[in-house]
């Protein structure tokens, strides 16, 4: 598929009129084809290259090729840089191609679906990419809406339609749609033929649930919201069939608008690999100049003088410009210090890592049928590395499963006793126990009628009934549903709603309702009501909301109620439930009518429409008498408790930033075991102003000071628990230090009442302040900006959508399943790749010093000590894969054990594995074994023969030797490294070993030589010197040299400062038992 | 290995309980204990020992003889001869006399030792054409740009064969003579079988004759500069040692490592008294046909003379530097074991 896309500058408002193609050209708009593919077959080439030699990397190597293309300083074949280069290309661009080619194949599948248009008065069949914007199109139930489209009319009554939105936001249950009123009796294609009305509205954004747009027709303006748009993406349910005007197409749809990369993170080994590989630029611009020195003195006191045997190249005319070039060439030569193959090496073990978390069976949720997910593969070892944890409270640590657990009904408190269900249409699932309760709906208490009346009305639930009795309700918040099947269960059943209607069988009676307005939730008006018209004919208005901003709405008549219940809400959240208080108020006709009005007129409103809907709102809400309210609870999620404990256990912080009430958060803070009655403080801040949370910091300041002054270490533990509104001013610029060392000398830290924006704050503020690595987990929306903002973002698939999910790093079913990620799999990679680090630069530092050695003897030539095909393939093929193997299987306790002590995962926390000192140990020991590779063989072999007399010390028997000692050094010190000898081990160390000897042989053998003489004037080389008896010794003498102290210094280590890894090592672990892993890796919590 | 499978239900998308996939893979650990490291050190040290002794009781028997004859005795005057570019084509033959206290037992090897003469490096090493020297027809006519400046001479005639390697090639040539009662004997040497048997047979071959003589097959080719001699002449004796297979040829065209080497450039030859068991000890005397000049890189010449063991010739830095060795194991073999005994934690102190 090919699609142009024309190139406008972006739009400011955008005007579409429906069956005028001519019109709409005008504009250039997109149309709906839709390309996510970066390549096409003659494209891929050059963009793929030019992308890829944007890495430093590539270039650098690009730029030795130029160097090596030079003959005056091509001191190596070109074929050394290019082979690996090429290879790592490649494999990168096969990587690349094949994505695209599924992207292609996607984006075919997508362009070619057929959709039904509106031609010219006729329903004709069209695929999606020839769909242009202000087409009219038909959709039928259960297919995919193929632009962002205005509803014009559908097959249901009042324009109404059904959608899905599972593709655009993870939200699985039905949303309404409806079409404004006057397009709504558009319903067959004649009518819809001759509509042309013209839509202006917003230019293309990312905002799913946000649309502002005006409908000009027939003289008159309708305004347009988000109610009236079909997205692309979603899927049409429950309804016949609907008309649409295309208004965003292709890349402008909001689907596509949202499908914009996130931010790439990048871990702390990372940056530390980075600022290393700087280093050792430097340390090879050093080596060159020094080289270059000795270049220009020996060039001047014996190359001079050799010039008889060898004239210098024609450039050259004096030693100084000799020596520039030596510069150059051994910069080429000692390149290899820095690999090409460590990037795609590194890319390789963490790829690898990811797959061992998603073929995790122990962080597979069986009830949820979810395994876990590493949806970024760049971060795993950065999971061996976490300081601090952010969590959300509901749907991370409870389960997100709300029961209607207690209720107060005009100052009466009921639940938690028995119940048996008492009308048929109840949910057999649903268990409440309060005969109180019961009897009071029985007998007919009005408020207790109300109050369920109230619930089974004021929602925003739809429900559908496949047969009499069976009604499944579809809510958006787990909330609302339960508060809905509560009311059901009492016998004020939610039967089935209409844009102007609500049925419900009250107490066996089917009552409808006209529904006049719904005053919509937000996150700050915290409230929703309906205003329904019984069928007597009464107005009445239902709120229910926070309970904070409902009392301020409440007539102030009744006080005794207002704190009896309050009392009773103190006391649910101090429970850990989730409260809500209900009100009603009743309206008369004429307040009716003129609020109806003002609603009509702010409405209609282009501009600040929400702001001013807002406002109308809170007009009628107010002077409303309390009926009661009502508990929910969120039960915790299985193994919550354990989990935190193992966490701080491991030096992890865990904070809490939640959006529930004080009370709930502590409790559950509680309940969590975050918070003990052990604990010496629990420190709560909630003052309102700068002053005060100032002043209440400081205090605490202070406090702390008591408690260090006696023995300066902070005795006891202490928790933090700051609100929302204190914590907006702890985080101003002033006073965020304060509140950083306050917070950080507490055990535990809970936010609640906070914002998704203050929670990316606080995580934004431990990232600049402590150099520790943060991780956020989540599973609402609300938790998107943190989990973007934090080192490591972890989603939890649950009930609300995956927005989370698709924000995340990591994505997983349970809250528990992260100490498994962590404690397990993050250390196993930390280690892993800390390990093949530090051997990764040894192995180079001595390959490559041994040619700086040989400088000192060949007259600073850069001659190489080796053969250029093992240059070329000493880094992807002789050393490669035990090293990757090793990354990739290496373990240096059991995973169990590694629960058991979650000490253990301090190391990382510290970053003691590999850092700036362990690199520089890492380098010594490679410069140490260049030393003895170069020296042992030269005083061995500068003077020996072999048993027949013929010398040995020839170039090309001293460069098999170093190479043979070389590659055996290194692979004894694999196998002293490697910690964990499955059989991938074994084969890779013993096949490199293998496939040396085997390529050598065969790069000797004659059939190459008499091809290509001239590349492989080795010929007979191996086997004239690997015969020699004295070859053998100085070999086993060299890696003797080389491995005998690494031997001691760690034995040493081992004994005198054991780690803690090292003791659990050394602890007779039982063998793997099948049985008790299969109880380990149990399922999800039974329900 | 990721294919997700078809399977329906609630365990659906449950990955494999591979051992593969679950990391439980059967695998070995092993540790540094001290029941493992120190029997190993004190087994390494034993086992350097006795090679090291093993190797020096061997070196003893060896002997070598080393005639630095730069600028020593008559030799002086052909040094300060050769100084003189212009008397390049001048002959000049010089004698040392030496003597060797204790005979020389079995086989006796001649080499030619250079001090200071880099053949490592790296434009003089790629100053050659293996193509060539492989009897290429067309490298032999038109040789490698590698050997610039002496592929062709001025005259744009090839030069056979190219390069600085061999221009520069060692033409100083000795003659052995032993003094006995009876007057002087010239010790029998063998000039051949100086190669490896692949440099000889693979390596370097003469371009195909075809019916021709050496001579018309290196036609349209000139010697190099520095020679006196063309390829096909280098040994007037035996016409079978000539040309691109030439022994001494072969020799210097396996460049050393070093700056400072030896080549070999004979053996004794054994059949007749009174060398059958050796070089008997005496008064000897070697004259040299003094063509090298080495006054240009400060550099020494030398005759070397050796017998031979079952690991080369005398190299005493073998057996001494594994004698170190394994002096240096057992002593941090008993460090290591005193630290482990007094300090160690192995395991004991498990409660912190």
């Amino acid at each position: 598929v090919v699609c142009f896309f024309p190139f406008v500058s972006p739009e400011e408002e955008r005007k579409v009129k429906a069956n005028d193609r001519e019109y709409n050209e005008k504009f250039q708009y997109a149309s709906n084809c839709i390309v996510t593919s970066k390549y096409n077959i003659v494209t891929f080439l050059p963009v793929n290259l030019f992308e890829q030699f944007q890495e430093v990397a590539n270039t650098y190597f690009l730029f030795l090729l130029i160097l090596q293309l030079i003959p005056q300083i091509s001191s190596l074949s070109w074929f050394t840089t290019i082979v690996p280069l090429a290879l790592v290309l490649s494999i990168t661009a096969v990587k690349d191609a094949t994505d695209d080619y599924f992207r292609h194949k996607s984006d075919n599948q997508v362009n070619n679906r057929e959709s039904q248009v509106l031609i010219r008065g006729s329903l004709q069949n069209e695929k999606w990419m020839n769909v242009r914007v202000g087409d009219i199109i038909k959709l039928e139930n259960n297919q995919f809406v193929a632009a962002d489209v205005l509803l014009l009319s559908t097959s249901e009554p009042h324009g109404l339609c059904y959608i899905e939105t599972a593709e655009l936001d993870g939200e699985t249950n039905m949303k309404v749609r409806q079409s404004i009123s006057v397009t709504a009796e558009l319903c067959d294609p004649n009518h819809l033929a001759s509509f042309d009305g013209e839509v202006m509205c917003e230019p293309p954004n990312n905002k799913l649930d946000r649309f502002c747009g005006t409908l000009y027709w027939r003289e008159k303006k309708y305004p347009l919201t988000n109610q009236n748009m079909l997205l692309r993406g979603c899927v049409l349910r429950n309804t016949e069939a609907c008309y649409g005007l295309v208004i965003f197409a292709g890349p402008d749809t909001k689907l596509m608008q949202n499908s914009g990369r996130t931010k790439f993170k990048r871990t702390s080994i990372d940056r530390l690999m980075n600022t290393l590989v700087l280093w050792i630029f430097g340390f090879l611009v050093c080596m060159g100049g020094i080289l270059a020195v000795g270049n220009a003195i020996w060039e001047k006191e014996v190359g001079f003088l050799f010039q008889s045997f060898l004239p210098w190249d024609p450039p050259v005319d004096n030693f100084l410009f000799s020596a520039f070039l030596s510069f150059w060439s051994y910069v080429i030569i000692l390149n290899t210090v820095v690999p090409i193959s460590l990037y795609v090496s590194v890319e390789v073990i963490r790829l690898g890592h990811s797959y061992f978390i998603n073929w995790d069976q122990q962080m597979f949720c069986s009830q949820c049928n979810t395994a876990a997910e590493a949806r970024t593969t760049t971060l795993n070892e950065e999971l061996g590395q976490v300081e601090y944890i952010f969590s959300d409270k509901t749907g991370t640590l409870t389960q997100n499963i709300m029961t209607f657990n207690k209720c107060s009904i005009n100052g009466q408190s009921y639940g938690m006793l028995n119940f048996t269900p008492l009308n048929p249409l109840a949910d057999p699932n649903f268990c409440f126990y309060d005969e109180k309760l019961l009897e009071s709906v029985k007998v007919g208490d009005s408020h207790t009628h109300e109050f369920f009346r109230l619930l089974s009305l004021c929602h925003t639930v739809m429900s559908e009934e496949k047969s009499e009795g069976e009604l499944v309700y579809k809510a958006q918040s787990p909330d609302e549903g339960a508060l809905v099947t509560a009311a059901r269960n009492f016998g004020f059943v939610f039967r089935s709603r209409t844009p102007g209607t609500i049925t419900t069988t009250e107490m066996g009676q089917t009552v409808t309702y006209s529904l006049l307005a719904i005053l919509d939730f937000n996150n700050i008006r915290k409230r929703m009501s309906v205003i329904v018209r019984n069928p007597e004919g009464r107005i009445r208005l239902y709120c229910k909301g926070a309970d904070t901003v409902l009392v301020e709405r409440l007539q102030p008549c009744n006080q005794e109620l207002i704190s009896i219940t309050s009392d009773h809400l103190n006391e649910y959240a101090a429970d850990g439930l989730r409260t809500l208080a209900l009100a009603y108020r009743d309206l008369s006709e004429e307040e009716w009518e003129a609020w109806s009005e003002s609603h009509r007129f702010a409405d209609k409103a282009t501009d600040c429409r929400e702001d001013r809907l807002a406002a109308t709102y809170d007009k009628i809400e107010q002077e409303m008498l309390l009926l009661g309210a009502t508990a929910i609870e969120d039960k915790l999620q299985e193994g919550v408790p354990e989990t935190i404990a193992l966490l701080s256990l491991a030096n992890i912080k865990i904070w809490v930033l939640t959006g529930d009430k004080q009370e709930t958060a502590v409790n559950i803070g509680y309940s969590c075991k975050m918070l003990t009655d052990d604990m010496t403080e629990v420190i709560i801040i909630s003052g309102h102003t700068v002053q005060s949370v100032r002043h209440e910091l400081r205090s605490v300041f202070f406090f702390f000071l008591v408690q260090i002054l006696p023995n300066l270490i902070i005795s006891g533990e202490f928790a933090l628990v700051i609100s929302g509104h204190s914590l907006a001013h702890a985080l101003e610029p002033d006073m965020e230090e304060e509140f950083l060392s306050t917070a950080c000398a507490c055990k535990a830290v809970i936010c609640c009442r906070v914002t998704p924006l203050q929670k990316a704050q606080v995580v934004e503020l431990i990232k600049k302040h402590k150099k520790a690595v943060t991780l956020a987990v989540g599973d609402g929306a609300n938790d998107v900006s943190m989990i973007k903002s934090a080192h490591i973002g972890v989603g939890i698939s649950g009930q609300e959508g995956i927005q989370a999910v698709l924000a995340s790093d990591y994505s997983f079913a349970q809250f528990r399943f992260l100490q498994r990620l962590l404690l397990v799999h993050g250390r196993w990679s930390y280690l892993r790749m800390c390990r093949f680090l530090c051997y990764f630069f040894y192995k180079n530092f001595a390959f490559t010093m041994v040619h700086f050695w040989f400088g000192f003897f060949c007259g600073f030539s850069a001659q190489t000590v080796y053969d250029q095909f093992f240059i070329t393939l000493y880094n992807i093929v002789y050393t490669s894969l035990p090293v990757l193997a090793m990354g990739m299987f290496d373990q240096d306790v059991p995973d169990q054990r590694s629960l058991e002590y979650p000490k253990l995962y301090e190391p990382g926390q510290l970053n003691l594995l590999f850092n700036k000192r362990e690199f520089f140990i890492c380098i010594t020991q490679g410069i140490y074994t260049s030393v003895v590779l170069f020296f042992v063989p030269y005083a061995v072999l500068s003077d020996a023969t072999q048993s027949n007399g013929v010398p040995l010390a020839d170039y090309q028997s001293f460069a098999v030797t170093t190479a043979t000692a070389l590659v055996i050094v290194v692979s004894v010190q694999i196998a002293l490294d490697t910690g964990f000898w499955t059989v991938f081990n074994h084969v890779f160390v013993w096949g490199s070993l293998g496939s040396f000897f085997t390529i050598m042989f065969a790069l000797h053998s004659q059939t190459l030589f008499r091809n290509l003489p001239n590349q492989f004037h080795f010929v007979g080389n191996a086997q004239n010197t690997l015969l020699q008896p004295v070859v053998w010794l100085t070999i086993a003498l060299a890696t003797a040299i080389c491995i005998v102290p690494v031997l001691a210094f760690r034995f040493l280590k081992l004994d005198l400062k054991p780690q803690l890894s090292d003791t659990v090592r050394k602890l007779k672990f039982s063998f793997y038992d099948p049985s008790v892993s299969a109880l380990l890796s149990s399922q999800c919590v039974p329900l | 290995m990721g294919k997700e499978k078809s399977k329906s239900g609630p365990l659906a998308r449950r990955p494999d309980n591979s051992a593969f996939k679950q990391q439980r893979l059967p695998a070995w650990s092993p540790m540094l204990t001290a029941s493992a490291v120190l029997p190993f050190f004190y087994l390494l040290a034993l086992i350097c020992m006795l090679l090291g002794v093993w190797l020096l009781l061997t070196v003893q028997n060896t002997q070598e003889m080393k005639v630095d004859y730069t600028e020593a005795g008559s030799c002086n005057l052909c040094f300060e001869m050769r100084k003189n570019v212009s008397n390049a084509g001048q002959r000049c033959t010089c004698m040392i006399m030496f003597s060797i206290e204790k005979a020389f037992k079995g086989d006796v090897f001649i080499y030619y030792g250079l001090r200071n003469f880099h053949q490592n490096l790296r434009r003089y090493m790629d100053s050659r054409d293996d193509g060539q020297m492989l009897g290429r027809k067309s490298n032999l006519k038109s040789p490698s740009s590698y050997c610039k400046p002496f592929d062709v001479d001025e005259k744009g005639v090839p030069i056979a064969p190219c390069g600085a390697v061999a221009n520069s090639m060692f033409n100083d040539s000795f003659i052995l003579t032993y003094y006995t009662i009876n007057g002087p004997t010239v010790v029998p040497l063998l000039r051949k079988g100086l190669t490896w048997y692949t440099d000889k047979n693979v390596k370097y071959r003469n371009p195909k004759m075809d019916n021709l003589t050496l001579p018309e097959v290196f036609e349209g080719t000139t010697r190099p500069p520095y020679w006196q001699k063309p390829v096909y002449q280098l040994d007037p004796f035996d016409p079978n040692n000539n040309g691109f297979i030439n022994d001494d040829l072969l020799v210097w065209m396996r460049e050393a490592a070093f700056p400072n080497f030896k080549k070999l450039y004979g053996f004794l030859y054994r059949a007749n008294k009174p060398f059958t068991k050796g070089l008997p000890a005496g008064n000897y005397s070697v004259t040299i046909s003094y063509n090298f000049p080495v006054q240009y890189f400060k550099g020494r010449k030398e005759v070397v003379l050796t017998t031979v063991s079952w690991f080369g010739g005398q190299n005493h830095f073998l057996p001494i530097a594994y004698l170190v060795t394994s002096g240096l194991i057992l002593l941090t073999a008993v460090v290591l074991t005193v630290v482990w005994w007094k300090f160690g934690k192995d395991g004991k102190n498990m409660a912190d």
